[in-house]
């Protein structure tokens, strides 16, 4: 039977099911498989913090979106086009991001009376019209899988357990996507199981079967590859590409990496990244607490490593006293915050931009910190490298500061050549650099560099340059131990002046204003750089005007940052947290810039920032 | 200045092709202890020693926390960081992983490493990373000016405890064995001689090696060991451990200890059980119970029954060397990596 094959150019489907239904790995061969089309693509994985949340609850409920494209793309969608829900709970959790006339698929397998009693369904959805709206697909997933499996060798739950091929199989087919990705990911995951490689394989056969034959489905869609830059592709998400710029800087500079870390969501996978790599030469210590981790971190700095510590926001408070010490000691430290909802252990799993007021000031004392953020997750790798770059010549730590949002979210990359890469030089002293009145020659540790203000990095080993650092105040330039009023405010002025001057070694920041008429800037940081692109584009194609730009650096600002606030009429700043960069913005440059704020613990929509965008140019 | 010892913990420390003497490792910096302070005699007794090391200066390290004792990197004419209070052994795990060209020292005192800094002493001890910690203990707190440490006595009466203290006190010798440490030792400020040959077994021992030191705050807790330095009693209160020998003190030497029928130690007069019954100290021994059953013998208050000197020296592989083996067998095996292959990843598409 050949069906009706319809082009479409975006889909947005949302996988969504229990903890332990395999969405997160549905979700991930289909973008795979995705990608190898040629679409560009987003991803926005969302699950809970417990590993197995009580079965068929609403808060055990893990979901995985995907958007796709013929074009590119920037946002894994407000909502989604279909939603395959394998169970109440993830009926119950999701229906109301689906918009009317949307397809439903839907597991009728676990709609039994007491699965729907356990989220608070007096009646049956599939039965009583409240899914009238919906174009529902209602499909008994599970047996229907457990049925395609008789012939194997398992266990009916092993059976069971496939039927998140079986939903693969469905989606690949409906949307025209092939097996071959799926078949060499399962074939390496199930080497030493046969069978069960043979009956997941069986599942998704199936699956794509019944998608051609069910009258449930009466089209098929394709989207045709999108324009991307030619080169080669392969999806990434943030945490990995943060992974791979930390190794990426340890060559560029010739430091070995070392990681101190303590496992945080959702900064963990980071950790497991790096700790695979030791052919890198890569050191992995999984501290007995942050504060070791940041202090091995800093230790390693010392003796002439690339030194990181990996985190999210509660570390970064433990951290702070460590930071604050790499700041008197002017030694190269990286610090990765992936942002989560918070105060305190928060919302381990869910997305936030809530750490940069910590990131500028959780420390005691004038205590300067350059900041990064990077705007994608495969941006991830270009920032940690550039987050290294300012800490090696700078001899500072750097935060960089991700969120969960670009940790688990991916998206195609196009790889960089290896050989295209920045060098970084960590010049190291070897010399002495003064001459004492009586011709001795000495070195003075705080000696600075008259360009980047940066100190003199001597490691253990260098004969003659022995000196002691600490966290007690230096005397300027010969470094030892000084209670001198004077000399501690120039000191302080010192350690701004050399933070302050880092905006020198990067370009201005560049605004998106293709008209250049607009009068409504749209001023962001970090993940939220998917969402405010899309909306722009969306407000542009109504014919009102709107300038974008994106903040890379958070400390020290692009140099022109000013210059460009005041050149709008209004400045809209939208941020996953109540207004940081915006207290940031209004301090400095004294722009009423207006914030547009949530802290839902997701990405924004592109429409609710359309909205604001909208509104704000007619209020002009 | 004596040949260079073959020390395990040292063999990829780069030897110094010059003599070197005690002056050598003088800073420049002017020496702020009070004066009488004990940290006077530990800072002689460690520049006086480092030269029988042999290394070249600049590749041993010094790291302190933050207390008197933490001062002590400013003073030595090597290198030396001064961080943050209870740090150090992070800091220092980090250099040692990464710098096995280096003799890594730290330098920390009883509040430094016992209470803010527990979580780190411990830790470090359990890895056996290779660094030698001198935990300067005075049962006190000075450079806040005199409050209780979790070393004092319970009932010390100071500034913060105007009724006493109420705190039991942490016993280090036999917190650091609980910590599955592979050497520990203890010695006394004003006792050059022992102190020195402790710091000797401790460079030499591969891994984490922590060194008790009882130094005296003149000011804050003024005699507090003075029952293990008083000529007169001394030798009736201090049992000097030395591997391989019975374990015997007094001031005739007539005291000794002996295993008890259930399993337990205890002092008695020699003449009375006979010399073949008194224990030989063994700081090798695998299991840890005799030397925690030595570490349990004084009396915390009158310090009566206190012994000094090697509890345990144990061979363990150290961590930092593990560590490098890892790498070093990945690289063998993998070769060194590619950068341009791992960007690539396995799963890729071209668009052209």
């Amino acid at each position: 039977m050949s069906k009706q094959v319809v082009q479409v150019n975006r889909v947005v489907i949302r996988f969504a099911g229990d903890s332990g239904d395999g969405m997160q790995l549905t979700g991930d061969r289909f973008t795979s498989e995705t990608g190898g089309l040629g679409n560009d693509l987003s991803t926005l994985p969302d699950f809970p913090a417990e590993i197995r949340a009580p079965a068929g609850t609403v808060p055990g409920v893990s979901a995985f979106q995907l958007a796709f494209a013929d074009h590119d793309i920037t946002t894994p969608g407000d909502a989604p086009n279909v939603l395959v829900a394998m169970n109440p709970a993830a009926l119950k959790a999701n229906i109301r991001d689906l918009p009317r006339g949307a397809d439903l698929i839907v597991n009728t397998d676990e709609f039994t009376k007491r699965a729907l009693e356990k989220v608070g369904f007096t009646a049956n959805p599939l039965e009583d019209g409240t899914l009238d709206p919906y174009n529902v697909h209602a499909v008994a997933l599970t047996s229907q899988t457990v049925a395609a499996l008789k012939s194997f060798d398992i266990t009916k739950k092993e059976a069971e357990r496939a039927k998140n091929m079986y939903a693969l199989g469905l989606l690949s087919w409906l949307y025209s996507r092939g097996a071959e990705g799926t078949r060499r990911f399962l074939e390496k995951k199930f080497a030493s199981k046969p069978e069960i490689l043979a009956a997941n394989l069986a599942a998704f056969e199936a699956g794509w079967s019944f998608g051609e034959t069910t009258e449930s489905f009466s089209v098929q869609y394709e989207i045709a590859p999108a324009h991307l830059p030619e080169g080669t592709y392969r999806n990434i998400s943030g945490n990995p590409a943060l992974a791979a710029g930390l190794i990426a800087a340890s060559r560029v500079s010739g430091l070995p990496l070392f990681l101190g870390s303590y496992p945080i969501t959702p900064a963990s996978d980071i950790l497991h990244e790096l700790s695979k790599h030791k052919e890198f030469g890569v050191v992995t210590f999984q501290a007995e607490d942050e504060i070791a981790g940041v202090g091995a971190a800093l230790g390693a700095s010392y003796g002439g490593a690339l030194g990181v510590t990996t985190t999210s926001g509660p570390g970064v408070a433990l951290k702070s006293e460590a930071i604050g010490l790499a700041v008197s000691l002017e030694l190269p430290l990286v610090i990765v915050d992936v942002q989560r909802g918070g105060p305190s252990t928060g919302l381990p799993t869910k997305t936030e931009q809530s750490d940069l007021l910590q990131a500028m000031f959780g420390r005691n004392g004038e205590s300067p910190v350059p900041i990064i953020a990077p705007q994608s997750p495969s941006d991830c790798f270009f920032a940690a490298i550039e987050a290294s770059r300012i800490a090696i010549e700078y001899r500072t730590p750097v935060i960089l500061l991700s969120d969960g949002y670009l940790a688990n979210g991916s998206e195609p990359w196009l790889i960089p050549d290896v050989s295209t890469l920045p060098t970084i030089d960590p010049d190291f002293a070897t010399t002495t650099n003064h001459e004492a009145a009586d011709g001795t020659k000495e070195f003075w540790p705080y000696l600075r560099d008259p360009e980047t203000l940066a100190r003199p990095w001597a490691v253990p080993g260098t004969p003659g340059l022995e000196h002691r650092i600490g966290g007690l105040e230096k005397a300027d330039g010969i470094g030892s131990i000084s209670y001198d009023a004077d000399n501690h405010d120039r000191m302080v002025r010192l350690r701004q002046a050399k933070v302050e001057a880092i905006a020198r070694s990067f370009g201005p920041l560049e605004v998106d204003d293709p008209s250049g008429e607009a009068r409504v800037l749209v001023l962001g940081w970090g993940s939220t750089y998917g969402p405010i692109g899309a909306a722009c584009e969306i407000t542009r194609r109504t014919g009102a005007l709107v300038a974008q730009a994106h903040l890379r650096h958070l400390n020290p600002f692009p140099s022109n940052l000013g210059e460009v606030l005041r050149a709008y009429d209004k400045v809209l700043v939208p941020e996953m947290n109540l207004g940081q960069l915006s207290l940031l913005l209004r301090a400095k440059y004294l722009v009423d810039v207006v914030g547009v704020n949530q802290v839902r613990g997701m990405p924004f929509k592109s429409t609710e920032l359309v909205d604001a965008i909208i509104a704000t140019i007619e209020s002009l | 200045m004596t040949e260079t010892l073959p020390m395990p913990s040292l063999r990829l420390v780069p030897k110094s092709d010059d003599l070197l003497s005690a002056k050598d490792f003088k800073s420049d910096q002017e020496v702020r202890w009070c004066p009488g302070c004990g940290d006077y005699a530990i800072l002689s007794a460690v520049q006086g020693f480092l030269p029988e090391l042999g290394l070249k200066r600049e590749n041993i390290v010094f790291v302190s926390g933050i207390g008197c004792s933490s001062r002590f990197p400013y003073y030595m004419n090597t290198y030396g960081m001064h961080s943050i209070h209870g740090r150090a052994p992070a800091i220092a795990t980090g250099l040692a992983v990464s710098r096995p060209d280096l003799s890594v020292w730290v330098v920390t005192g009883d509040g430094d490493s016992l209470s803010i800094g527990g979580n780190h002493l411990i830790h470090a001890l359990r890895r056996n990373v290779n660094l030698k910690i001198l935990l300067f203990n005075n049962r006190i707190y000075g450079l806040t000016k005199g409050q209780y440490s979790p070393t004092s006595e319970q009932g010390k009466i100071t500034k913060s405890t105007p009724q006493g203290s109420l705190d039991y006190a942490f016993n280090p010798v036999s917190l650091a064995l609980g910590a599955e440490a592979t050497f520990v030792a203890r010695t006394i400020d004003s006792d050059r001689k022992h102190l020195t040959e402790v710091l000797r077994a401790a460079a030499a021992h591969e891994g984490t090696a922590l060194v008790e030191i009882y130094q005296n705050c003149n000011i804050f807790n003024d005699g507090a060991w003075e029952p293990l330095k008083d000529s007169d009693v001394r030798d009736d209160n201090l049992i000097r451990l030395s591997h391989g020998e019975p374990i015997r003190f007094g001031k005739d030497n007539e005291k000794g200890v002996i295993r008890t029928s259930d399993g337990h130690i205890k002092i008695v007069h020699v003449d009375e059980v006979g010399e073949e019954s008194i224990i030989r100290h063994d700081a090798h021994a695998k299991d840890p119970g005799l030397a925690f059953a030595l570490s349990r013998l004084a009396n915390p208050r009158t310090l009566t029954n206190s012994p000094i000197g090697i509890f345990r020296d144990i061979e363990r592989p150290s961590y930092d060397r593990l560590v490098r083996e890892q790498v070093e067998a990945v690289v063998a095996s993998q070769g060194s990596g590619d950068l341009q292959a791992l960007l690539t990843g396995g799963d890729t598409w071209t668009v052209s």
